[in-house]
């Protein structure tokens, strides 16, 4: 019976601390671990905070590019859902399918000049393919059209 | 005409499979052996025919013939032939034939080497088997047909085989992958036979265990594979990114990982059984989850092939199936398999049940983690998107592995049933004593710095591998001499120490190649050179080659070792002619503990380009630790135990007897 007991404790105690340990380690990591997409009309708008992580979405503009006469690695280039542009800096080589007049997502946060500061700037696997990101900036940015760019 | 026969075949398989899922079973439940009897040839037949309707596809991407719309959309005439031959699985028709036809050769293999399982269990293994290619032939017939023709506007050129795909990474990822993840049918089949039955004992245990083990060394494989693929075609040098697709082949992994182990003790201890059985029919879930979201568009990346909403309506209608009638099945039947020995708190029953909650829980928190942008999708709507990022995945996963890894040692040093605290004292103590110390010298003495990480990493492997050293002294401690105790030991010993010493190879790749990489993207002008470290990489320049379906810029890097001429590195950005679409190919020098990579990036202003150089340290052991773990798994499944089961029923008979009832060995063929 003692012995029974023992176990079915035990296993009731592992379950606990177990449980106890996974909710702790997923409030930490999903307050780590989460960047919200924003467009760029909602960039801005001024709903990001300078400093915070967020993603970005939208069509890079067409002859935005500026590779040249810029130190080392840097590229910039403006980000647009054809109502707002936001200017996005990054160092590093780009992805082979990043062209002017397609579609981009990139991860990073505002710095203290409002450029935004890309960490990375993600690669889509597929030509034909759109991320649903870069879509939703742009259903997003069409709907708010006549409210917001022509105000 | 070739198309039409792969075609019909396919109905062929899928009428025979109809028989499969019902025949046997009314069998078992009519008592009528002819019905039960009749599994087997079916099998054969389904496979057969799924062979037949494989190479039909095989053909027709081999000739060209661009008049089957999947060939139209997957090949071109440059292609060479081998990747004309792997491009069949390039694309979602072709590789969900694949997929099918891993279910009919597993089903083949179970019919094969089960000689030695009662009828009625192997009518129903079988069965549900059936079940489970019924499932996909109709969907493949249904609404993903590779065999479909474009017959009023046949195009003379196919569109192409993604670049990305035109690699030998995938002639041998997807192949190993699904085997994996198809394999783990298996033990999801024998798992429903035992709540049918009701039975759940030793030998039911010995059955599923080399399945398990041979889809979980295949899936190891497979995931390693995809990993190495990723490090060196998506061109940027890492080699796990947390993508979805990763996710959803790394979870049914790690369930099947606590699926083995959980196995063990239902086998030598007759406990844990409905808990083995949910596992079991977890790690298929998983599996068959994998598959809807990858393929249901979902959640769009290079696997995602095409977004199509009716595809994943059939897919989320299957999936609800085998999750919902198992776990149905399950509520009604699991207290009939209720296991009953007792165990103390420190017993390996324990452990091993540490082992099975850590990774269950970890496994809980990636699925979290991969579907929480779905939900909150589905919640918010479609403007507000997150993406749950690396951090997320690390801070959940990286704790729980570094417990798991800590009890690894505990728990195979100590015994079933009950082991004092003073004896795992006694043993273990100089283990961690020693590990410990070298934990902090090695790191001190190699880079002159230590920190938490690299402390915990180094300490861990150390901790895994003398526990290894340890728990065979112990184990050859009463034998005459070392070699005749190394010899008493048996192969699945041998095996689960393999795969132990691979998890400590795998720790220390991933903790030494995060923290010791270096990874510099810099502008070089030809002559310009990089210094890191000892070596020196000077950019050469970039110049023009042919390849037989693409053009390319081919960069030349010199590297110098301490000054001394040492290698070149030519990395490439490849145009591919018939859809346009550029392709970095990296090169990588490999190495045993280091590889040095270079990729180009994007030209800037005249003749500079952007170039990517890594040195990255012990990177190889991640791939070297994977190989391990699934050796050890296959090494586990050659043991005698599983090759002459019957041995204690059948004691009365000689072997030659034996061999003449047919007791042929679920392994027999590989030994």
């Amino acid at each position: 019976m003692l012995a029974h007991r023992q176990q079915k404790l035990a296993i009731v105690l592992f379950i606990v601390v177990g449980a106890a340990l996974a909710v702790g380690l997923l409030l930490v990591a999903l307050n780590e671990g989460i960047n919200v997409f924003y467009t760029p009309t909602e960039v801005s708008a001024g709903d990001v905070s300078q400093g915070q992580n967020f993603r970005v979405g939208g069509m890079v503009k067409t002859g935005s590019l500026v590779k040249d006469g810029l130190d080392g690695t840097e590229v910039n280039f403006l980000a647009t859902d054809f109502c707002n542009d936001i200017l996005v800096s990054f160092s590093g080589p780009l992805p082979d399918l990043f062209r002017e007049g397609q579609g981009v997502v990139a991860d990073g946060a505002l710095n203290e000049d409002g450029v935004f500061r890309a960490t990375q700037i993600l690669a889509k696997h597929d030509e034909n393919y759109m991320s649903a990101e870069v879509k939703a900036s742009l259903d997003a940015a069409e709907t708010e059209t006549a409210e917001v760019c022509h105000q | 005409m070739i198309p039409e026969l792969g075609n019909f075949s396919l109905v062929l398989a899928l009428s025979l499979a109809v028989l499969l899922s019902v025949l046997p079973m009314v069998g078992v439940y009519r008592n009528n052996q002819l019905l039960m009897t009749l599994s087997r040839p079916i099998c054969s037949g389904i496979w057969v025919f799924m062979v037949v309707s494989f190479s039909c596809l095989a053909w027709a991407f081999l000739y060209d013939d661009f008049s089957v719309a999947y060939v139209a959309r997957n090949s071109n005439t440059l292609l060479p032939w081998y990747y004309k031959f792997t491009a069949v699985w390039g694309g979602h028709e072709g590789s969900l034939l694949l997929w099918v036809l891993m279910v009919a050769s597993w089903t083949y293999a179970v019919s094969l080497f089960s000689r030695n399982l009662p009828l009625d269990i192997l009518a129903r293994v079988l069965s549900v088997m059936g079940i489970i290619s019924v499932c996909f032939l109709l969907f493949m017939l249904l609404t993903s047909n590779p065999f479909d023709r474009l017959m009023l506007n046949t195009p003379a050129e196919g569109t192409d085989l993604n670049p990305l795909l035109q690699d030998f990474g995938l002639i041998v990822h997807p192949p190993f992958l699904y085997m994996g993840y198809v394999g783990f049918s298996v033990a999801y089949a024998f798992a429903i036979t035992a709540l049918l039955t009701g039975k759940l004992d030793a030998a039911w245990a010995r059955w599923t265990r080399p399945w398990t083990n041979t889809a979980w060394a295949f899936l190891t494989i497979g995931i390693a594979l995809g990993s190495w693929w990723a490090y060196y075609e998506l061109g940027w040098g890492g080699w796990w990114f947390w993508d979805p697709v990763e996710n959803v082949a790394f979870m049914p992994w790690l369930v099947g990982t606590a699926l083995i182990h959980s196995l063990a003790v239902t086998e030598k201890r007759g406990v844990f059984k409905s808990w083995t059985v949910l596992l079991a029919i977890a790690a298929f879930s998983l599996s068959l989850l994998g598959t809807f979201i990858v393929r249901s568009g979902l959640i769009t990346s290079v696997h995602a092939f095409a977004v199509d909403p009716e595809r994943g309506l059939v897919l989320l209608a299957i999936l609800l199936l085998v999750i919902g009638a198992s776990l149905f099945l399950y509520a009604l039947r699991a207290p009939v398999v209720k296991g009953s020995a007792s165990y103390t708190a420190t017993s390996r029953e324990v452990f091993l049940l540490i082992n099975n909650i850590l990774l269950v829980v970890s496994t809980a928190g990636i699925l979290l983690g991969t579907l929480y942008p779905l939900i909150h999708e589905a919640i918010n709507g479609e403007a507000n998107m997150v993406s749950v990022g690396p951090p997320y995945f690390n801070t959940i996963f990286l704790p729980l592995m570094a417990i798991l890894a800590a009890f690894l040692t505990v728990g195979s040093i100590s015994r079933w049933k009950k082991t004092s605290l003073s004896y795992l004292k006694q043993q273990l103590m100089k283990v961690l004593v020693c590990s410990v110390v070298l934990g902090i010298l090695v790191p001190l003495v190699v880079t002159r710095e230590v920190n938490v990480a690299i402390f915990i990493a180094v300490t861990l492997a150390f901790w895994i591998v003398f526990g290894i050293v340890r728990d065979i002294q112990i184990k050859t401690a009463n034998k005459n001499s070392l070699v005749a105790g190394l010899k008493s030991l048996s192969l699945s010993y041998y095996g689960m120490q393999i795969a132990h010493l691979g998890m400590a190879v795998i720790i220390l790749g991933i903790c030494l190649t995060s923290h010791y990489s270096v990874e510099q993207d810099v502008r070089l002008a030809p002559g310009e050179q990089l210094e890191i470290g000892r070596y020196t990489f000077i950019f050469v320049g970039v110049s023009p080659v042919q390849g037989p379906n693409y053009v390319a810029d081919a960069g030349e890097i010199t590297v110098l070792k301490n000054g001394k001429s040492y290698l070149s590195l030519f990395p490439e950005k490849r145009t591919y002619r018939a859809t346009g679409s550029v392709q970095t190919e990296a090169d990588i020098n490999v190495g045993f503990f280091r590889d040095l990579f270079a990729a180009l990036g994007d030209p800037r202003g005249e003749d500079a380009w952007v170039v990517r150089i890594h040195v990255k340290p012990f990177v190889f052991w991640i791939w070297l630790g994977a190989f391990l773990m699934a050796g050890g798994g296959i090494t586990a499944i050659l043991d005698k135990r599983y090759r002459v089961r019957e041995t204690k029923n059948l004691k009365a008979k000689t072997s030659e007897q034996v061999k003449a009832s047919g007791s042929i060995d679920l392994l027999g063929e590989a030994s």
